[in-house]
């Protein structure tokens, strides 16, 4: 086990360096820069700007310098926002996003788990249409139509809710709900399925012929073998909800790190770029990995190579 | 006299499905003494595996007893809660399934799959319980039983999950152990083995056995008792030595003819049964046999015979018998 994790993390190294790698030459190959205002600065300004931050030095020594750089730990200084490091930018964005993004990772399998649990067991009667078509919306439906509608409901018309920042408890409430939404309908119809061909197993006949309680069988029986695709759907999930949606950030006007990734690709902010895609990667693999590790305690017969 | 452990009367059993209600099971009786081993012979879909399941009531919501009473070991069966059969699943009569490779849960170790039944039905705490599945594992010939209960059932070969689910099975020495089809899926030599230990065990505990197979070898060599079940209904029903040799039904004397025999020239073939079994949405009014029966009658297509009882114990339900008795009766007037 331990041998494996140190083999994965020393193939993420080389992943990491491939992402970084890419995201470097595409983002020069987008025209513009991060100069270029409305009021585009004198000639003279910009000769200025573009010595201070090395970027008009050839784009492979940019590339040596900023790895160079980035193995020591700095990934440099933002280009648009000016006085603050990249480490700085993401490190506050991502307290923000990741306690949303938690937040409704953990109501979504808190409740999307027991649903598709409830409808399997009530495979094809009105309880089990009902989460379906519930469900089925769920994904249908994008998270800014939720976001837009929970706000008309509870802001506009009922007045209850603030629409915008984060400041108390009840600022959570809608950005969570809008985030979980999609993800609850998604996990209750993963686990529908999965359940339902589990329930059908051999092993849970002799569950039942061993005189166990369906409460039992359901638990311990089933769920744990029905668990493993939505484990597989978590992985990836938390990755990209914790780093931020840009539009629930945008919508309830959130400083989160989603909103940091999208302003800095339209404002050509190279560092933060870099800074925020490599952060990204970098939480995929190791929730990944996670998920991997996850399989193996969840069922023995996977082996870890 | 040893008690009457479980008793079948006249049972009828329907799954009601979309296509229809199907009879699985028409006026089935059967009466098993402690000790006794029965088996129940019959083709796919003759309804051997319903009659098993249903004295634990094991069968899905679709399928439902609408006639007749089970009394198992002073339980009335048909009118027990689920809540109730749970206490008696597994305790008082277990079952071993066909498929070993699927019937135990791939997450557990043997030893927490095997502890559990004991918890369930027993008082015993955790370390009594890991003591009797060990003591368990070695009952069912499994070396290096403590190393094993900490194993997963994919660690395990097809023969070994079976001894597990023999195991499991025996964990609250039950009265009636129902095996169904155990050794089907196994090979040959681990079937041999797998039957012999079974032989064993019921020597040692004084259970009875309903074994559910469609291999006459199996039932020739364990079962006192045999019932001969075609399409939902038992055509036969005598001792082993009866049915052997001197079967009375068609169907049994097609069953008999299609065993291959070690002492036959080489190029005597096998008589098979012709036709196909009965389409149980749309059985056939008289005889279900009928159809496929060499010596078919008239009134075989109109209506199902009774029992003739030829000997003592030894029942079968045939025109042909009845036809016999009535010239027999004509004789003598």
């Amino acid at each position: 086990m331990v041998r494996y994790i140190a083999k994965r993390v020393l193939l993420s190294v080389f992943t990491l360096w491939l992402v970084a790698t890419i995201t470097f030459a595409l983002m020069f190959m987008v025209p513009g820069g991060p100069f270029l205002a409305e009021k585009t600065p004198s000639a003279a300004t910009l000769e200025a700007l573009n010595q201070k931050y090395g970027l008009d030095q050839p784009k492979i020594v940019q590339y040596r310098n900023y790895m160079v750089k980035f193995i020591q730990g700095d990934m440099g200084v933002s280009l648009k926002q000016r006085g603050r490091t990249v480490s700085q930018i993401i490190s506050t964005g991502f307290k923000v996003s990741a306690k949303i993004g938690g937040l409704s990772i953990l109501i979504a399998v808190l409740i999307g788990v027991p649903l598709g649990c409830i409808a399997a067991l009530n495979r094809g009667k009105w309880l089990d249409n009902v989460i379906i078509v519930v469900a089925t919306c769920g994904i249908a439906v994008p998270s800014f139509v939720v976001a837009t509608i929970l706000m008309i409901i509870f802001s506009v018309k009922l007045g209850i809710l603030p629409t915008y920042g984060l400041t108390s408890w009840q600022h959570y409430l809608m950005p969570v709900a809008a985030l979980a939404f999609y993800p609850t309908a998604y996990i209750s119809r993963l686990m529908r399925s999965s359940m339902l061909e589990v329930l059908g197993q051999d092993y849970m006949r002799t569950a039942r012929a061993k005189g166990l309680s369906q409460f039992w069988m359901l638990f311990k029986h089933a769920l744990r073998n029905a668990i493993l695709p939505v484990v597989t759907y978590l992985g990836p999930l938390i990755a990209y909800t914790l780093t931020g949606s840009f539009v629930v950030e945008k919508i309830f006007t959130i400083p989160g790190l989603g909103n940091a990734f999208i302003s800095s690709i339209l404002n050509r902010d190279y560092t933060m770029i870099m800074g925020t895609t490599i952060f990204l990667a970098a939480l995929i693999i190791l929730m990944n990995l996670v998920v991997d590790v996850a399989y193996k305690i969840i069922d023995p017969r996977i082996k870890l190579k | 006299m040893s008690e009457l452990l479980l008793n079948i009367q006249n049972e009828r059993l329907s799954f009601f499905t979309p296509a229809g209600e199907v009879k699985a099971l028409n006026d089935i009786s059967i009466q098993m003494y402690e000790g006794d081993v029965l088996g129940i012979v019959g083709e796919s879909g003759s309804g051997k595996s319903v009659t098993a399941y249903s004295i634990m009531q094991l069968l899905p919501h679709t399928g439902r007893i609408i006639g007749g009473t089970i009394d198992f070991n002073g339980h009335r069966i048909n009118d027990m809660t689920e809540q109730n059969m749970r206490k008696i699943r597994g305790n008082e009569v277990s079952i071993i399934f066909q498929d070993p490779m699927t019937s135990l849960n791939p997450v557990y170790t043997i030893g927490n799959q095997i502890c559990e039944v004991i918890k369930l039905h027993t008082n015993k705490n955790k370390k009594q319980a890991l003591e009797r599945a060990e003591e368990l594992l070695s009952l069912v010939g499994i070396n290096e039983p403590r190393k094993r209960l900490k194993q997963y059932p994919h660690e395990l070969s097809g023969g070994m999950r079976q001894r597990v689910m023999i195991a499991i099975a025996l964990a609250c020495e039950p009265k009636l152990l129902i095996a169904d089809e155990p050794t089907t899926a196994l090979d040959v030599t681990i079937q041999a083995q797998i039957l012999e230990l079974m032989i064993d065990l019921k020597e040692q505990l004084g259970m009875s056995i309903i074994m559910i197979t469609h291999d006459l070898g199996i039932v020739a060599n364990m079962c006192q008792k045999i019932a001969v079940m075609y399409a939902g209904k038992i055509v036969e029903y005598g001792p082993v030595d009866e049915i052997f040799y001197n079967p009375q039904h068609e169907y049994t004397k097609g069953l008999l003819r299609s065993i291959p025999k070690l002492s036959e020239k080489e190029h005597n073939r096998l008589v098979p049964i012709e036709g196909t079994p009965v389409d149980m949405l749309n059985p056939p009014k008289g005889c279900p046999f009928a159809p496929r029966c060499d010596s078919c009658m008239k009134i075989c297509l109109r209506e199902m015979p009774q029992y003739t009882t030829i000997n003592d114990g030894h029942l079968s339900a045939c025109w042909l018998l009845q036809k016999k008795e009535f010239m027999q009766g004509g004789e003598e007037n």
